[in-house]
């Protein structure tokens, strides 16, 4: 069963991503990107890491994609403006994606690392909150830090360009 | 539970990533390259849910959460530049914004 689900959401965000890039419309490349982060929190779920996948959920599909899929509709863009992929484009993915394989393969040939035994330090919400508040606090105060400056930057740039567009 | 080993999970991982790269480097709406962005970063967090996982430890799954805040934070900075940026040209495709080139 675990066999089968791993390849059922291995499907989904390989495939969901692959018609992300793929996609012509905005749109629906936004939607595909859902798809293939439910692909992602599947797998989150495989490797037991359940909250994990919750926050991944909660953050990428309640946030980011709805920030996207309104920003797509804000700006009107028309779809079809993508022009077909060049032959260097595509020479290059060929080259990029057998170096890749070559790549994983020669990682694959090192032996399998062994699954170590559940429990102990598991991922629960305990324990993540222990990690963040006691090993991690100076990177947590980083990251809250640059959360205030990223605000502050984006009011700074909604701001501005009204100002110069007033200004002429 | 992993009947696949760590193998096929940094294989997933990989090859998310390298759909992503291409994705930015072949696709001329900035929006859409902005999703090939996102799609790199949730490849890094497969990638080290799964040696977290193999490895007993919480390390990776506590990056996984800078990362998800890093990627939060990037997006709406981004998407608030390209708001301006289409007030101000009134385009988001790439081609057109070569400024910069000439």
């Amino acid at each position: 069963m675990p066999n089968l689900l791993f390849y059922l959401f291995a499907f989904l965000s390989v495939g969901g991503a692959l018609l992300v890039v793929l996609n012509k419309n905005a749109v629906n490349a936004a939607m595909f990107l859902l798809v293939s982060l439910l692909g992602v929190a599947g797998l989150f779920v495989l490797l037991d890491a359940a909250l994990l996948a919750f926050v991944l959920l909660l953050v990428y599909a309640g946030a980011v994609v709805a920030l996207f899929l309104f920003i797509i509709m804000l700006l009107d863009t028309s779809p079809g403006a993508q022009k077909p992929f060049t032959a260097a484009a595509i020479g290059a993915a060929t080259i990029g994606g057998v170096l890749l394989l070559l790549g994983v393969r020669s990682l694959c040939k090192q032996g399998a690392m062994p699954l170590a035994p559940a429990g102990g330090m598991g991922p629960s919400l305990k324990n993540y909150a222990e990690q963040l508040f006691t090993t991690y606090l100076l990177p947590v105060q980083i990251v809250g830090f640059m959360l205030l400056i990223a605000m502050l930057g984006v009011i700074v740039l909604s701001k501005k360009f009204e100002v110069t567009e007033k200004a002429p | 539970m992993n009947p696949f080993g760590l193998n096929a999970y940094i294989l997933i991982s990989a090859l998310l990533f390298a759909i992503g790269f291409f994705g930015v480097l072949l696709r001329k709406n900035t929006l859409v390259i902005y999703m090939c962005l996102e799609l790199m970063l949730i490849a890094s967090t497969v990638a080290l849910v799964a040696f977290s996982r193999f490895n007993g430890t919480l390390d990776g799954g506590v990056f996984v959460f800078f990362i998800l805040t890093i990627a939060a934070a990037e997006v709406a900075v981004g998407l608030a530049i390209i708001v301006a940026l289409f007030r101000k040209r009134q385009t988001i495709a790439v081609d057109e914004l070569n400024t910069l080139k000439h």
